[in-house]
């Protein structure tokens, strides 16, 4: 894309040469091992300057383990890391800094209540007699600014900046140090598509003037159309590098599982005719008064799961939290018949719909306590957890005991802390609770998020097994395949509002990619910078009329 | 951290126990030094507390000292469970006790109602002088812990007020006093090792056994600890966070609002110059020594009491008693520490623990490298 | 975490602490300089019309200015200490320890080597409060409030042993206090104060108001007290225009982010706090030495505290901090002055000013803040007209109601550290 280098480069090969020049950064036989676990294995990876290097894979693939020793966060038991053609080793992010390696974290590491001056030189600051001089700090921003682009003001706080602002901010950052080389972890999550567009014409403009960059994603779309080479990890270890002009978003995807593709089919549909769950004209609002839920309205039928596809930050989690009643809300909620628009989260919760949060950490757990007290949780004024305002300890812990069981919980004893367990045991309790009392409704975001393979197939067929028994689920993940392997409807989400529906049945990864960024052509009107280039081709068309054909009772 | 629910596991147990334990040895141990840096024998000293303490007169007058201590910890425990700082224990209690003393001395009634009236008016200010804390909190967001620090000093404003002979005391000599509460209005005390103690420690410990049971058994005991715990999943299981922060803040005043009546009804009848202040901050220390846990807190005021009463043996042996109040504060910041420590190595070693019993069925096994990469996106 | 905050936050909480105020106006805009001549000049007037009106001249005497000076400058020592540890995100309610540290360890050395041995003393004693705080609080990772609410109970602990130890048998000393000490020097500005001092007898509206405020700063005034005023620009330079500064305030908004630029979090938030416990001992030095001439028990009462209050009402800027130190200094030094009358007639000026906030909170469409603050207004000119004097009790908690009233009515515009009073762990950042 940026450079015709890439048109000469050899193609598919794991171990790319450069004819012409030294590589920026060469990883070679990384291997990281935590312990039980190995992080990274036999890592390679050769990337070339001036180039745009996507590093994809899934959850857990070993893409942040893999940046966190090129940024010297973490050390590697073995391998060689190399830069510019010489080996070196880190010890602190500092020593990456130096070698002129730059992070941009996903998480972004600013604060709200600096300026972007201060936020930009902190730690490197340029002082005359011991006072910061923001004179030529300023103007050193500005230079970096115009030079790539970037459109950063040094004067503003940065609490009055956007996502996209922000992100060009921590790219000045790194810019600012001197990094010739950027590592971008998941750059997109965060970003509505005018900003990842213009975050794609920040990153030309980075390689035109020589940089190199990393871009570590799992969306397949976006690589395509951003990099000029894609290496796929899988399970720990590099599987191959290809050119983007070489595959299918379909290929790439396969690469990235495996042969083992993920089944999370639904097999037959249980969908009833017994509405369980309906939403009127739901509406939620930011603090500024901003609709970040925005008329929503649908309807889930028992044994029907509805997937709810978005980029993440298009008001799934407002959605989940206005029908849980955390956030106050416009519109109407009725489960079962029953008008609960007025009710609190806790009798809600009585009427029967079950939890599974976004951040089973912050949301779904007490660290500090032990496993049974977790499963009291949430359900305080039921059975078995509760007689006459009293907990009822002894029949808590035998329903405990019956969850570990039942969905394989690996623990010693229910008396062991939740933060023992791994984040898979962890989610598995959290499903188990939320199915235990028989809710008519369950509410899942992100129900495998961060959990190994195997809890990830259990969970599902957790899930499986209680549509099958008349739930009704409300689906929200981030994981595409899941959605389509799980769902009986789609709709898609983009800035607080449903904007198209697809039929799982028929509709691929890709095209719902592309629905999820507004490139399909919706109610909403589609932005003007769609990835239409890429391989993601006839997806919207498709996704449009797949889902007029499929499950029409939600519809408006 | 769960320290009421928690199964009689030995180890445990063990942890619960070393920090105080280790806290204490060095608050001794720093203690000798300084004696003997000062020309004391350290032996000597602590000898002679102990032979003194374990009197049966002074018996007496440590649990005397307890029952206030114990209620003023129980009520900063209530705010502890719920990540609420009541820092506000003394002006509530200092406001209460006033009120109490005032309203007991104004009105005549048979015996046993006539002590309800006093405990219910002492209940009921305390709550309410917390409520304007929790009021804040809830509706304008504003930290309990500066605003019940300068509720203090406002109460402590309206009870010197109060005690001026224009409101509501008179002078008897170089005091000020309120008027004294009838008889009918007193808590008889407990013949007690040949001395009496006051009856009111029935009452304490009856208070702490209520803490006990609501902490643990109980739905709203639940709903507490889960705030706090970790808000958002208390918000998330259903807790009304904001009637429970209030709720909370009531709870915790009306228990502060009974730490001056041992005093008040089993020994002095009325609120005057000297009545004893500071206990709400000594509460505060005492509820971080217990671990917020009942009985632990119980143990702890007694410790107070005997550090306060035993030390008294001290200057006849011309050693400065007041190396008892830096014992004490030494034993709070040895204390803190060492259970954050306790805390540190517990979580470690029970990770361990959990991994060692599962052996290779643990994560480890299952293939990917899952939970390393749930770390960092946790 | 920054930015995904306002998202996977969940509302309907509002407990998060005094910043989490509802954001009913996006604009939260700290007040800038332009407005400090204004509210200067303000309170000016409203202090003239006050006296002129009620006749108490106590409220602009020299002699109310000098003691309000003195009485404020404990109260804003305390209040700088509160602001630097909080600038790197320290909550440190052990000032008030921290301070006794400082009364006692300035007295105990003013006696031997002097007075301005004695300050240094007390900044030391302090600071090795400080020292204690940051070990538990940093090192250990202890919750703050928990550890300064220790450091309040060590420090009077640790003052009272010594004093048994070193003060009984001296000549006026005892347990409870030291032996008298000589003060350090105090200065007067020739010509500047006869000159205002005289202007000031006239009783003109606006010029002997002003003549005596200023005619009371410039007279018999301690050079220590000078020390502490030219603290505040200090700190302010220190801290706002340094890289120094900025990396100490940096940990007090996103240690995270700092640990990521190479900041070394842990080094700049000891060096925070053990600053804080100096400011803090240099505050009880200067009640023992300079505000009397011997160390005594309780001598700091509770102005820890009120200068955290004035922190809080400067809204962690040393400006603002220091008008909520003269502010609470001047309700004091009011009650010594003509107590009862001039309290009272404070009133009359509170209640002007209530009503002006009232006006302006009306004027930018916060109605219901500003009809709580219009009732209080009506209350508070009530009770000026309705009485005839203030009893003393409640002129001392003029600090702590009005910090309540700050808190409560401007909840929105303060704008606290962000990490501030969260416990930091190296490399525990997601």
């Amino acid at each position: 894309m940026s450079q015709q280098a890439a048109a000469s480069g050899p193609a598919g090969a794991s171990s790319t040469t450069a004819v012409d020049d030294v590589p920026a950064v060469r990883l070679e036989g990384i291997t990281k091992r935590f312990p039980g676990v190995v992080a990274n294995r036999d890592v390679t990876l050769t990337v070339r300057k001036g180039t745009v290097h996507a590093v994809v894979g899934e959850n857990g693939a070993g893409k942040s383990t893999l940046m966190k020793i090129l940024y010297g966060m973490q050390r590697p038991d073995e391998g060689v890391i190399e830069v510019d053609g010489r080996p070196v080793s880190f010890h602190r992010p500092s020593d990456a800094i130096k070698a002129g390696i730059g992070m941009v974290h996903q998480h972004f590491k600013l604060a709200d209540n600096l300026t972007v001056l201060e936020n930009v030189v902190l730690g490197d600051e340029p002082a005359q007699f011991g006072v910061l001089s923001r004179r030529v700090a300023r103007q050193r921003i500005r230079e970096i600014s115009d030079r790539y682009g970037l459109d950063v003001d040094p004067d503003p706080l940065v609490e009055d900046l956007g996502v996209g602002e922000r992100q060009r901010v921590e790219i000045l950052k790194v810019l600012y140090r001197g990094a010739r080389t950027l590592i971008l972890d998941e750059p997109t999550a965060v970003l509505v598509p005018q900003e990842v567009a213009e975050l794609f014409g920040a990153l030309e403009e980075l390689t035109r003037e020589g940089l190199t960059v990393i871009f570590i994603s799992h969306k397949l779309d976006e690589v395509l159309q951003v990099a000029d080479e894609i290496t796929v990890m899988r399970r720990g270890t590099t599987v191959t590098s290809v050119l983007p002009a070489e595959v299918t978003s379909r290929q790439l995807a396969e690469l990235m599982v495996g042969s083992q593709l993920p089944s999370p089919a639904t097999g037959e549909s249980t969908v009833t005719d017994r509405v369980v769950l309906e939403v009127a004209g739901l509406a939620v609002r930011d603090r500024e008064g901003r609709a970040v839920v925005d008329d929503v309205s649908f309807v889930i039928h028992a044994g029907e799961v509805l997937g709810v596809a978005g980029v993440e930050g298009n008001g799934q989690a407002e959605l989940i939290d206005a029908i849980m009643g955390i956030r106050p809300a416009a519109g109407t909620v009725r489960l079962d018949g029953v008008d609960v628009t007025g009710r609190t989260t806790r009798r809600r919760r009585e009427a029967g719909i079950g939890f599974v949060p976004e951040d089973r950490i912050r949301q779904g757990l007490l660290l500090d306590s032990p496993l049974w007290e977790n499963r009291v949780l949430g359900h305080q004024t039921v059975a078995p957890n509760e007689r006459r305002g009293l907990i009822d300890r002894r029949s808590a812990r035998a329903d405990t005991e019956r969850i570990v069981r039942e969905y394989d919980v690996r623990t010693p004893s229910i008396d062991v802390t939740a933060s023992a367990l791994s984040g898979g045991n962890q989610q598995k309790l959290i499903v188990g609770r939320e199915m235990s009392g028989d809710p008519r409704l369950l509410l899942a975001a992100h129900p495998t998020r961060g959990v190994d393979v195997g809890a990830q197939a259990a969970i599902w067929d957790h899930l499986r097994r209680a549509r099958a028994d008349g739930l009704a689920v409300l689906l929200i993940s981030a994981d595409l395949d899941e959605l389509i392997g799980l769902s009986d409807s789609l709709k898609v989400i983009l800035r607080g509002r449903f904007v198209s529906d697809a039929d799982p049945a028929t509709v691929t990864p890709e095209e719902l990619g592309s629905a999820m960024t507004g490139a399909a052509p919706s109610t909403d009107g589609p932005s003007t910078d769609g990835p239409s280039s890429a391989g993601a081709g006839p997806g919207p068309a498709e996704a449009q009329s797949a889902g007029a054909a499929t499950s029409a009772e939600g519809e408006r | 951290m769960a320290g009421l629910t928690a199964r009689l596991d030995p180890w445990r147990i063990g942890l619960a126990l070393a920090a105080p334990l280790a806290a204490l040895v060095f608050s001794v141990a720093l203690m000798s030094v300084v004696l003997l840096i000062a020309g004391h024998s350290p032996a000597l000293a602590f000898g002679q507390m102990a032979d003194f303490g374990t009197q049966p007169g002074s018996v007496v007058q440590i649990l005397d000292k307890s029952a206030g201590y114990y209620l003023s910890a129980l009520a900063v425990a209530i705010g502890f469970r719920m990540n609420l700082f009541n820092i506000g224990v003394d002006g509530q209690y200092r406001m209460a006790a006033m009120c109490a003393a005032v309203v007991g001395a104004a009105v005549t009634l048979p015996p046993v109602l006539h002590v309800g009236l006093i405990i219910l008016v002492a209940v009921v200010v305390g709550a309410l002088w917390a409520g304007i804390a929790g009021v804040l909190k809830v509706t304008r967001g504003v930290s309990e812990v500066i605003s019940t620090i300068m509720l203090n000093f406002v109460g402590g404003s309206i009870v010197a007020w109060m005690l001026t002979p224009e409101v509501f005391a008179v002078l008897q000599g170089n005091n000020v006093t309120t008027r004294p509460i009838p008889a009918s209005g007193q808590v008889p005390g407990i013949p007690f090792l040949g001395g009496t103690v006051y009856g009111f420690i029935v009452i304490a410990a009856l208070v702490g056994v209520g803490y006990w049971f609501l902490l643990g058994y109980t739905r709203f005991g639940f709903d507490l600890r889960a705030t706090g715990l970790s808000e958002p999943a208390a918000v998330a299981s259903g807790v009304a966070v904001r009637r429970m922060v209030l709720s909370s803040m009531l709870l915790s005043g009306g228990v502060a609002g009974l730490v001056g009546l041992p005093q008040l009804l089993g020994a002095s009848y009325a609120y005057s110059l000297d009545f004893p202040a500071g206990i709400g901050f000594t509460g505060i220390a005492i509820a971080l020594l217990g671990r917020n846990h009942p009985i632990g807190v119980a143990l702890a005021s007694v410790l107070w009491g005997f550090l306060d009463v035993s030390n008294q043996i001290l200057d006849l042996n011309d050693i400065p008693k007041e190396i008892v109040t830096i014992m004490q504060g030494t034993i709070v910041l040895a204390v803190v520490i060492a259970y954050e420590v306790v805390r540190r190595v517990a979580v470690a070693q029970e990770r361990r623990r959990v991994a060692a019993r599962l052996g290779d069925d643990g994560p480890a096994g299952s293939g990917g490298p899952g939970p390393v990469e749930s770390a960092a996106v946790a | 975490m920054a930015q995904l905050g306002s998202l996977t936050e969940v509302s309907g909480t509002g407990t998060a602490g005094p910043a989490a105020g509802p954001a009913a106006t996006p604009a939260r805009r700290r007040v800038g300089w332009r407005t400090v001549p204004l509210v200067v000049f303000v309170t000016a007037v409203l202090l003239s019309v006050t006296r002129v009106i009620t006749g108490a001249n106590d409220l602009t005497s020299s002699g109310s200015a000098g003691a309000a000076l003195r009485l404020a400058v404990p109260i804003l020592l305390a209040g700088l200490a509160g602001l630097w540890a909080e600038r790197a995100g320290v909550v440190n309610i052990g000032l008030e320890g921290m301070m006794v540290l400082g009364t006692w360890s300035g007295a105990y050395v003013a006696l031997d080597h002097g007075p301005w041995a004695g300050v240094l003393a007390g900044i030391l004693g302090g600071a090795l409060g400080g020292l204690l705080h940051a070990v538990a609080t940093v090192t250990f990772g202890v919750d703050h409030i928990v550890s300064g609410v220790a450091l309040n109970l060590l420090g009077p602990g640790v003052a009272r042993f010594l004093s048994a130890l070193v003060f009984t048998g001296r000549q006026g000393g005892g347990v409870t206090q030291s032996p008298q000490v000589r003060q350090p020097p105090t200065f007067t500005v020739p010509g500047l104060s006869s000159g205002l001092l005289s202007l000031e007898k006239h009783h003109w509206f606006g010029v002997s108001d002003v003549a005596g405020i200023l005619g009371g700063l410039v007279t018999g005034t301690s050079w220590v007290t000078l020390m502490a005023l030219l603290l505040v620009p200090f700190s302010f330079v220190v801290l706002w225009w340094t890289p120094f500064g900025l990396r100490l305030r940096s940990c007090g908004e996103n240690p995270y982010a700092a640990e990521s630029l190479g900041v070394n979090v842990y080094l700049y938030k000891y060096l925070a706090v053990i600053c804080s416990g100096g400011f803090a001992g240099l505050a009880g030095a200067f009640l023992s030495l300079v505000a009397s001439n011997y160390y005594r028990e309780d001598q700091t009462g509770g102005r820890g505290f009120i200068g955290l209050a004035a922190m809080i009402f400067g809204n962690w800027r040393p400006g603002g901090l220091a008008a909520g130190a003269g502010l609470f200094g001047y309700a004091d030094a009011l009650q010594l002055r003509q107590g009862e009358t001039s309290v009272h007639a404070l009133l009359l000026g509170f209640g002007l000013a209530l009503v002006l906030f009232a006006g302006s909170l009306f004027a930018r469409r916060q109605r219901a803040v500003g009809g709580v603050a219009a009732v209080l207004a009506l209350g508070v000119l009530a009770l000026y007209q309705f009485t005839d004097t203030i009893p003393q009790q409640f002129t001392t908690a003029t600090p702590y109601v009005t910090t309540l009233l700050v808190l409560t009515l401007a909840s929105q515009r303060l704008r606290m550290p962000a990490a501030d009073g969260h416990v930091y762990r190296k490399g525990t950042a997601r």
